[in-house]
C-alpha cells in the first residue's frame, strides 16, 4: 500500500495574508526523508512553520495520516509530530537529560513527573544520538553539535511518527552534519519515522533524501528523487547561481571561473592537476587545461574552472588527435605547468605536449612550491 | 544519571527543610523582638493557650497578649504571605520574559499599581472617608495590568536584558511622576495614608488584611502550581512549547494575569516593595541548582516569605525605636544581589 502519510494540497503560506509560497502540493510516504532546498528567504521556514501549525495556512489543506491537520487536538498532534527548530535555546539550569525529557510532555501526568518508563525512553533517545555521556551536563555548557543532538533526542523522546526539522545542520561542522543526517537516515529506515526538513547543503541533501523539493521565491517544484531534481542546470536556476558551479554527479560546488584571457596552460591528468586548478582559481589566474581523458576524475574540477579544457575519449591511445588543438591554445600562453602526472604509455600525448612547450621556449614549471611564486 | 537525579532530590529536600526551619526561626524571632520584651515562656503560653487565656482560665499579661496577637502576629503573617506573593510574581515574570531580571518592581508594575491607587484614593476621598479594601486591590490590579501592557508593548519583543530594564525603569518613573503630581495638588488630609503607604510597610497590618490577602494569594499560588507543567515546557521557548501541545497564547495570558494579581495584592496591602521579585527566585535557583518549576514554585514562595519576614524584622529592630520602611531594607539587600546576577551573566555571555 502506497498511501501518502503527509499531504499538502494547494497550500499557500505567508504572513499577514500575503503569500510567500502558493499552491504547494506534496505527497510524503511513511518513513520517507523529504528535504526542502532553496535560497535564503525563499520561504522554506515559513512552509515548515505552517505544517507544524505555528502559522495558519492562508489557503489549502494539510493532511496527516488522512486527517486534516487543523482538526487534530494539540496534545494528540504532539504525540504524532515533533520538531527541531532553529530557535536558539538557552534554558536556565537544565541538564541535557532535562531538555530531552521535555519531549515526554504529551505523555506525563498533570505535574509532568517522569515515570521509570519515561526515564528509560529519554535515556534510549539520548543513546540513539550518541549523547548518553553528556546527559548530566548543563545544556548551555555543551557544544553546538551536542546541543543539536540533544534537541533531536528531545524530538525522539516524544515518540513521534514524523519529525520536522528546520535547518538542523546549521552551525555544525562537517563531522556533526554527517552524524546527524545518519541518525535521521537510520530512524527513517528502521523505525519508519517520516522526516521533513530544510537543508542548506544541497550536496548533503541529495545524499540523504528520498525526495527533494526545490523552494524558490514564489514557487515550489514538485518533489522528486534527488537524481531527477538535481541537474547542474536546475541547481543553477534554483539558487540563481551566476558565477559558481554545481556538479550534480558529484554533489560538489565550485566557485566562479577566473575571468580574462588565459596565459597559463596546465598539463594535468589522473587528479594531479586538481590542486593547481584550485590554486589558480583562488589567485584569480585564468588558465587552460589538457589533455584530459573524459573519464578523468579531475575533469569535474577542470571543466567549471578552466577557460577551456582539451579532452580526449577515454582509453584512447590516439589522444594525439587532440594534440594540435592543445598546441594552438598553448601558443597563446607564456607559462606551462607540468602537474606531474606520469606522461608515458597511454598518456604519451601529454609528454609530447610538454616537449612542444619546451621547444617553443615557454616557461615550464613543475611541482610546488616553485610554480606558485611564478604565477603570482 | 540515576545518581545525579538522587543527588538533585536530596538537595531539594535539604533546601525545603532548611527553609522551613528558617521560617519557624523567623516567626519566633519576630515575635520575640520589639520595644516591649516578653519572655519566651510567656510567648509560648500566649501562643498555644490562647483559648484558655481568653476564657480567663490561665493568667497572662494582657498587654503582652495584645502585643502578640494584635500587632506582631498579623504583621508577621502579612509579611510572610506578601513576601511569598512578590517572589512568585517575579518568578512568573521571569518565565514570561525569559529574562532573569524581570520583576514587578523593575518592570514598573508596582509603580503603575501605586499610581492607580493614588488616583483612586484622591478621587474617592471626597465621598468616602475610608476606601474599601476591594477597591484598593482592584485599583492596584488595574494599574499593574496597565503598566504591564506598556512593558509588553515596548519591551516584550526584546530579549535584550538591558532594554527591558530601561523601559521598565522609565515606566516606573512616569508613574511616580504622575503620583507625585497628584500628591502635590491633593489636600493634606486625603494623602496622609498615601505617603506612609507609598514607602512600603507592613506596620499597619491587621487580621483583616492577613485574611484578605491570604484569600487572594493562596488560591493564586495554587493556580500557579497547577501551571508548573506548561511552565517547564515553556523553558525551551514558545516554538517547542507549542509543538508539545501547550496553548501558548492562553498560557501567556494566564502568566500575566496571575503575576499581576500577586503583585497588585502586595502593592494594595503593603505598598511598593522592591527587588524581592528578582532577588528571591534567583537565590532559589542557586540553592536548588535547578529551575524545575515544580520545585521552584513552592521554594520561591517559602523563601520569599522568610526573606520578607527577615527584612521586616531588620526594618523594625535595627534602628529601634525608629522604624525603617521595609522597602528600604529589601532594596539594600536585594539590589546587590541583582548586580551580582547581571555581572555573572555578562561573564557567561562573553565566555
Amino acid at each position: 500500500m502506497d498511501r501518502s502519510y503527509f499531504e499538502l494540497r494547494g497550500l499557500s503560506v505567508g504572513y499577514g495574508g500575503r503569500p510567500i509560497l502558493s499552491d504547494v502540493s506534496l505527497d510524503i510516504r511513511r518513513g520517507e526523508i523529504v528535504t526542502l532546498v532553496g535560497p535564503n528567504g525563499s520561504g522554506k521556514s515559513t512552509l515548515l512553520k505552517t505544517v507544524t501549525r505555528r502559522l495558519p495556512a492562508l489557503s489549502g489543506k494539510i493532511f496527516l495520516d488522512g486527517e486534516a491537520l487543523d482538526a487534530i487536538e494539540a496534545k494528540r498532534l504532539a504525540s504524532k509530530m515533533a520538531v527541531v527548530l532553529t530557535d536558539r535555546v538557552r534554558p536556565e539550569l537544565m541538564t541535557c537529560f532535562d531538555v530531552a525529557a521535555a519531549g515526554r510532555y504529551p505523555y506525563t501526568g498533570s505535574f509532568g513527573l517522569l515515570t521509570k518508563r519515561d526515564r528509560e525512553i529519554v535515556d534510549a533517545a539520548l543513546a540513539q544520538v550518541n549523547a548518553s555521556d553528556i546527559a548530566g551536563r548543563d545544556f548551555t555548557s555543551v557544544s553546538d553539535g551536542q546541543r543539536q543532538r540533544v534537541l533531536l533526542a528531545r524530538a525522539i523522546a516524544q515518540e513521534p511518527e514524523m519529525i520536522v526539522l528546520d535547518e538542523p545542520t546549521s552551525f555544525l561542522d562537517i563531522r556533526h552534519k554527517i552524524e546527524l543526517l545518519e541518525i535521521l537516515r537510520a530512524m527513517s529506515k528502521s523505525d519508519g519515522v517520516t522526516i521533513l526538513m530544510s537543508l542548506h547543503e544541497i550536496d548533503l541533501a541529495s545524499k540523504v533524501s528520498d525526495q527533494i523539493v526545490c523552494v524558490s521565491c514564489g514557487g515550489v517544484s514538485a518533489g522528486g528523487r534527488p537524481e531527477e531534481v538535481f541537474s547542474d542546470e536546475s541547481v543553477r536556476r534554483l539558487y540563481g547561481l551566476e558565477r559558481g558551479f554545481y556538479n550534480a554527479a558529484l554533489g560538489s560546488v565550485e566557485l566562479a571561473r577566473p575571468a580574462g584571457t588565459a596565459r597559463v596552460f596546465v598539463v594535468g591528468g589522473a587528479g594531479y592537476g586538481t590542486p593547481f586548478y584550485r590554486a589558480l582559481q583562488k589567485a584569480g589566474v585564468p588558465f587552460y587545461a589538457g589533455i584530459l581523458f573524459e573519464n578523468d576524475v579531475e575533469l569535474a574540477v577542470a571543466a567549471p574552472l578552466a577557460a577551456s579544457v582539451i579532452t580526449a575519449p577515454a582509453f584512447d591511445p590516439a589522444a594525439s588527435s587532440r594534440l594540435s588543438e592543445a598546441q594552438v591554445l598553448m601558443d597563446g600562453c607564456d607559462t606551462v605547468i607540468d602537474a606531474g602526472c606520469p606522461a608515458n604509455g597511454i598518456n604519451s600525448a601529454n609528454a609530447r605536449l610538454l616537449a612542444y612547450a619546451r621547444s617553443r621556449g615557454k616557461r615550464v614549471l613543475s611541482g610546488p612550491p616553485a610554480w606558485k611564486e611564478a604565477i603570482l | 544519571m540515576k545518581a545525579n537525579g538522587k543527588l538533585g532530590t536530596a538537595r531539594t529536600c535539604a533546601v525545603f527543610i532548611s527553609l522551613s526551619a528558617l521560617f519557624v526561626l523567623a516567626v519566633l524571632w519576630s515575635i520575640n523582638s520589639g520595644s516591649v520584651r516578653i519572655p519566651v515562656r510567656e510567648i509560648w503560653r500566649i501562643l498555644f493557650h490562647r483559648g484558655a487565656i481568653e476564657r480567663g482560665e490561665l493568667a497572662a499579661d494582657t498587654s503582652a497578649f495584645n502585643i502578640i496577637w494584635k500587632i506582631r502576629l498579623p504583621r508577621l503573617l502579612l509579611a510572610a504571605v506578601l513576601g511569598g506573593a512578590l517572589s512568585l510574581s517575579g518568578f512568573l515574570l521571569q518565565t514570561f520574559f525569559r529574562n532573569p531580571i524581570a520583576g514587578p518592581f523593575v518592570l514598573g508594575i508596582s509603580s503603575g499599581a501605586k499610581m492607580f491607587l493614588a488616583i483612586v484614593t484622591i478621587a474617592l476621598s471626597a465621598w468616602m472617608p475610608s476606601i474599601p479594601v476591594a477597591v484598593t486591590v482592584a485599583a492596584a490590579f488595574l494599574g499593574s495590568m496597565l503598566s504591564m501592557m506598556f512593558a509588553l508593548l515596548f519591551g516584550g519583543r526584546m530579549r535584550n536584558m538591558s532594554m527591558l530594564l530601561v523601559i521598565g525603569i522609565m515606566i516606573g518613573y512616569i508613574c511616580s511622576a504622575v503620583t507625585d503630581f497628584l500628591i502635590n495638588f491633593a489636600r493634606e488630609a486625603d494623602i496622609v495614608n498615601l505617603t506612609h503607604w507609598s514607602m512600603g510597610s507592613f506596620s499597619a497590618a491587621s487580621w483583616r488584611d492577613v485574611k484578605l490577602s491570604a484569600l487572594i494569594v493562596l488560591p493564586t499560588v495554587f493556580c500557579v502550581f497547577l501551571l508548573s507543567k506548561p511552565i517547564s515546557a515553556y523553558a525551551l521557548g514558545e516554538g517547542y512549547a507549542q509543538s508539545l501541545g501547550v496553548h501558548v497564547r492562553r498560557f501567556r495570558v494566564l502568566l500575566i494575569l496571575l503575576s499581576s494579581v500577586l503583585s497588585a495584592c502586595v502593592t494594595a496591602f503593603a505598598g511598593p516593595i522592591s527587588f524581592v521579585g528578582i532577588a528571591v527566585p534567583h537565590i532559589c535557583r542557586v540553592l536548588l541548582k535547578s529551575s524545575k518549576p515544580i520545585f521552584m514554585i513552592p521554594v520561591s514562595f517559602l523563601c520569599g516569605a522568610v526573606f520578607c519576614m527577615g527584612c521586616d524584622l531588620i526594618a523594625r529592630t535595627v534602628f529601634s525605636p525608629t522604624e525603617l520602611a521595609v522597602g528600604t531594607v529589601t532594596s539594600a539587600i536585594g539590589a546587590p544581589i541583582v548586580i551580582w546576577l547581571m555581572v555573572s551573566r555578562r561573564r557567561d555571555e562573553t565566555q
